[in-house]
């Protein structure tokens, strides 16, 4: 019996041409900003790394110090975002080079997170603040995968443990507050603002000192743009942003995903051919037999 | 002491019989408002002039002053001030109408004079006590005047509007009540209950923490805000560590190993030879003793040893590092990127094994399978 | 003579089997503690890397192994080669008890399992981007589907010889479920042909995370070609290891087949694979000696080797079963690859299964061995006799209420 290459290639053919194929690519628009959307502008140039908003961050939701690592047990000295901390000051020193490097979420217009998350618990919402409803998570921790920013940070230590992550201090914003880091940084490092009024700040700092920074807003289109703009002195790379590319984490999957699902008719029309050539086979071997 | 006028004068009279200068009582006042930064009502005015017109108005209270098992340490410290006015302008401020350590008479003059303050004041004094009392064998460890200790205080402090405990001893037991406790030493708030007791630890405490706390008394006719203890708040309400002028080196993490090593000759932080700051909650990071700065324990390079804590101090070993319960961000950093856990090598070596294993297995399994097969290779 | 699926029957507590049931103990006692001790401690997973070997291994490979089913029913009902039907059950039986266990180990790596029934139920929330979603909810229906299609083979032996009350309940169900065959069939291969191919897509949302020699639009193509190779040369595995415990020889050529479709099937996803990096742009990636380039080339060199083995000379039995051995294990490399090893989080984080958290996943293996072993000695699972090129109606010894496609197989 020599059907087998043959056979195999069906196969193969018959699936690929009906379900895979991700040639017919819904163009999958790109996203902007909601009309609402408000965020932070962080400028390192203006850090002195003195972390009241670390303390602060702490404080507005109810954090608890992480004494364990760094911290000996004497201090609250997470080494990143963690399960304890929401928002942390990092620094980046290579001889004289130095830089300290606040760290949250970004709040990300088009986010991984969001496209990720079974049951829609991470959600962009509000003034595009991308938030958690711990209602209905069930704790796959797909988030933490594909956020490009590492920021969602899972409760490996609880028995019930949830997502944790800044959420722009949401409930400050609904009250008419701004979020807790960007109230009590002493220097007006990092501040909060209208997206479009921040990024047009940025680009104004841009213009005015142009020797100082690195001629970028990072986050104005990197990974499909963050609500949390960053302004650097140095190499953005250098103080932990890995990526740079314009496309946003979903729009790859999302493009493919719609294409070739196309709603539920894709999957519909092979089910359909499916059990039509199943019937035809039927009918065939009983009309041999 | 004499036997005063029923009526008291004001301080401003006081002053002005005494010959005390208004300048130098302005300067006390200011010196006042530093000690007392946080929950007095007379730190509510903006200037020691402010607090000086104020306070020049009140009625000098009676202060009936009583030692039970103590060291005279706490008088000690209200005495131990370098500058002789201020002493005086202490005794202008109150009216001391009995003190055993200080007062003139003796023996049965003594005790007449404690009979007659109680008398003229009836209802009105401020009872400051001093020293633990005694409760075991119904107190007969400690005899003043033929009686017990506790039968003398419980007394005197009937008549009190007002009863203030000065240091450790008085305010919880102290030294006397620590391990053993032969004599069943005790704080005045065990034993009374129906007057408004103000607790004042410390081993002294600062004698501008029982000024401030009198003259709140005399110019309000309150109580200054207390915590569950019974420690005014706007003393005892901060750690020692949260103002402590070592703090940061403690956030750097510079701490002397040994006295006497470079780090503590630099004045670094003193946590790992023992200090109890973290856990005490005691004024003295900010008011320093006998008016010379640094002239406290930390100061000059000997470790707190918690004085003001029941929990703390001498019962907790003097060099045992005390938990830090309220963590903050220290003065260094976290790295852009930090190394997490790693991997462990047990763990990998099973992994290993297990796939060795079965890889084997199936390799000797597929030569046996030969023997089984039932047709040619070729079809 | 006629297909005969019959029950090996036979002692069932050998040494081996207590074997499995000891570790299937310890898997259960340690799954026990994970839950009293939370994630952090009991498994070797971080921030850096949330999901481990429970997804790498019993899920993304499990299921992939456990797709024998979904192949068997290609070439049998798609491609109406009747004569490999006697295969069709046990295949079936395998997936099940796979997709089972895989379903399992979810419920055990999630950090909030007591939300899980809102997966299914809660269709307002979903998310329709999500492929996590799809995955889910197509494997909780295949699941159901798989067990539906196998239980034919319980309800024959109800309605052979039970007693009387299941009898009855036999011979209600079995002629409801033959009319719906065609439909419960071709159920069975629409959903792992969408989920296996979300388990690609799945990881495409890592994003810039994900290296790119991994990382492209094919995904979902690549993982369901993969694991039609891996379904067949697990077919080939558990077709040999039943007929070996029947003391029967099984039919070379058959074999031989399946698993030159599984070798074919390897040559094509490297040749893909590899035009799809010209294209892209990435293929430099792939000269370079790194820890990806190794793994890349181990890869394709595992893919490639069943062709090669079925090549050279002494083609024979354990030939065929070391070259389906080489198919599993490179569809195991393969998706171990997308999801731990080309998956970067950043310096800083390392992953490695922690020594429970392997006992935990070779426990659920080791039941859902035991289970199998079980089922085939006391229900007609395995065919007990050479087949004829024909399967289907003609036979007069298929009773009254058994017909068509012969998924029910006769009784003895």
């Amino acid at each position: 019996m020599n059907t087998d290459r043959r056979a195999f290639f069906k196969n193969i053919a018959a699936a690929a041409a009906v379900t895979v194929i991700p040639t017919a690519a819904i163009a999958r628009e790109k996203k902007t900003a909601p009309a609402d959307a408000v965020g932070m502008l962080y400028d390192t140039t203006l850090c002195i790394g003195c972390k009241a908003c670390v303390v602060a961050c702490k404080e507005a939701n109810g954090m608890p110090a992480d004494t364990s690592g760094y911290g000996q047990g004497l201090y609250d000295a997470p080494s990143s975002l963690n399960q304890y901390t929401k928002n942390v000051i990092q620094l980046y020193k290579d001889g004289g080079e130095t830089s300290f490097a606040k760290k949250q979420c970004m709040h990300c217009i088009d986010p991984a997170c969001v496209g990720a998350c079974m049951l829609g618990a991470l959600q962009k919402g509000k003034f595009g603040v991308v938030s958690y409803d711990v209602s209905k998570c069930v704790g796959c921790r797909y988030c933490e995968t594909v956020c490009p920013f590492n920021v969602p940070k899972f409760e490996w230590a609880k028995k019930a443990p949830k997502i944790v992550k800044c959420e722009l201090c949401k409930d400050r914003l609904a009250e008419g507050k701004e979020p807790a880091c960007t109230e009590v940084c002493p220097r007006k490092a990092v501040i909060f603002g209208r997206y479009t009024d921040l990024l047009d700040e940025a680009h104004r700092r841009l213009k005015a000192s142009p020797g100082k920074y690195v001629p970028k807003v990072y986050g104005e289109h990197e990974l499909g743009g963050t609500q949390v703009l960053y302004l650097s002195h140095i190499d953005f790379e250098k103080i932990g942003f890995r990526f740079q590319q314009s496309e946003s984490v979903p729009h790859l999957q999302q493009s493919v995903t719609h294409g070739v699902y196309k709603g539920f008719a894709g999957p519909m029309a092979l089910y359909a051919l499916l059990g039509a050539v199943v019937f035809r086979n039927r009918g065939k071997s009983e009309k041999e037999s | 002491m004499s036997v005063h006028p029923t009526v008291h004068p004001t301080i401003n009279q006081q002053l002005k019989r005494s010959g005390s200068s208004r300048r130098d009582f302005i300067t006390f006042c200011g010196k006042l408002m530093v000690a007392a930064p946080f929950g007095l009502a007379i730190t509510n005015f903006v200037t020691p002039e402010a607090v000086a017109g104020v306070v020049g108005k009140a009625r000098r209270p009676s202060v009936i002053w009583l030692h039970m098992q103590d060291c005279t340490g706490c008088t000690e410290t209200l005495l131990r001030t370098s500058e002789p006015d201020l002493a005086a302008l202490i005794f202008d401020v109150i009216s001391l109408d009995y003190h055993e350590t200080v007062m003139a008479a003796s023996g049965s003059d003594a005790e007449a004079a404690l009979k007659d303050a109680m008398a003229e004041n009836d209802g009105k004094y401020v009872l400051v006590v001093e020293g633990s009392i005694p409760t075991k064998d119904n107190g007969a460890y400690l005899k003043i005047a033929g009686r017990n200790g506790i039968d003398m205080l419980k007394d005197v402090a009937s008549h009190a509007a007002a009863v203030i405990s000065i240091g450790s001893c008085a305010s919880w037991g102290g030294i006397p009540s620590s391990n053993v406790n032969p004599t069943g030493a005790t704080g005045v708030d065990s034993i009374i209950k129906n007057k408004p007791v103000i607790n004042l630890p410390g081993c002294p405490p600062n004698p501008y923490v029982l000024l401030a706390t009198v003259l709140e008394y005399a110019t309000t006719g309150k109580v200054p805000k207390l915590d569950a203890l019974g420690r005014p708040k706007f003393a005892y309400d901060r750690l020692i560590h949260d103002h402590c002028p070592r703090r940061a080196h403690f956030d750097a993490g510079r701490f002397a190993a040994q006295f006497g090593d470079s780090g503590h000759r630099q004045g670094w932080c003193l946590y790992k030879l023992g200090c109890k700051g973290p856990v005490t909650h005691a004024p003295c990071s900010t008011r320093h003793f006998n008016e010379v700065v640094d002239c406290w324990p930390i100061g000059i390079g000997a470790p707190c040893v918690g004085c003001t804590e029941k929990d703390i101090a001498f019962t907790v070993p003097i060099f045992k590092t005390a938990d830090v319960t309220r963590a903050v961000p220290p003065d260094f950093y976290p790295p852009i990127y930090a190394e997490h856990k790693g991997i462990s090598p047990a763990a990998t070596g099973i992994a290993g094994l297990v796939g060795g294993v079965l890889a084997g297995a199936g390799f000797i399994a597929s030569r046996k399978m030969n023997e089984g097969s039932s047709d040619e290779p070729k079809e | 003579m006629q297909t005969h699926a019959r029950a090996l029957g036979g002692p069932l507590f050998t040494r081996a089997y207590l074997v499995l049931l000891g570790l299937g103990a310890i898997g259960i006692a340690l799954t026990i503690w994970r839950f009293a001790v939370g994630l952090g401690a009991s498994t070797g997973l971080s921030d850096g890397y949330p999901l481990g070997i429970w997804i790498a291994l019993d899920v993304v490979t499990g299921t992939a192994l456990a797709c024998g089913g979904y192949a068997v029913a290609l070439v049998v009902y798609i491609f109406n080669k009747g004569h490999y039907h006697p295969l069709v059950r046990p295949a079936i039986l395998t997936s099940a008890l796979g997709y089972t266990i895989a379903g399992t180990s979810v419920a055990i790596d999630l950090g909030r399992p007591w939300n899980m029934w809102k997966i299914p139920l809660y269709f307002w929330n979903w998310n329709l981007n999500s492929s996590l979603l799809e995955v889910a909810l197509c494997i909780m229906a295949y699941v159901f589907v798989l067990w539906i299609e196998l239980s034919p083979a319980f309800l024959e032996k109800f309605s052979a010889d039970g007693p009387p009350r299941l009898k009855a309940i036999a011979d209600r169900l079995l002629p409801i479920l033959d009319k719906a065959l065609i439909w419960i069939i071709a159920l069975g291969m629409l959903l792992p042909t969408m989920h296996q191919s979300s388990l690609g897509s799945l990881m495409m949302l890592a994003g810039p995370k994900l290296h790119p020699l991994w990382l492209t639009g094919w995904l979902p193509l690549f993982f369901l070609v993969t694991c039609l190779a891996m379904g067949y040369a697990v077919v080939v595995f558990e077709t040999v290891f039943s007929s070996m415990a029947f003391g029967r020889k099984p039919e070379f050529a058959m074999l031989r087949n399946l698993q030159k479709i599984a070798a074919w099937g390897g040559l094509f996803f490297v040749i893909i694979r590899l035009a799809d990096l010209a294209v892209s742009g990435n293929l430099h990636y792939a000269t370079r000696l790194d820890l990806y380039g190794t793994m890349f080339w181990i890869e394709n060199v595992l893919w490639l080797l069943p062709l090669a083995m079925l090549a050279g000379p002494r083609p024979d039995l354990g030939n065929l079963f070391r070259g389906a051995m080489v198919v599993a294990l490179a569809g195991a490399v393969y998706r171990f690859d997308t999801y731990l090893v080309a998956f970067n989080p950043g310096p800083g984080w390392h992953y490695f299964p922690s020594i429970p958290e392997m006992f935990i996943s070779f426990g659920l293996i080791a039941i859902e061995l035991a289970i199998y072993v079980a089922v085939v000695k006391r229900f007609p699972i395995v065919a007990s006799a050479r087949p004829t090129a024909l399967v289907g109606k003609a036979s007069a010894t298929i009773s009254a209420h058994t017909n068509s496609i012969g998924i029910l197989g006769e009784k003895p």
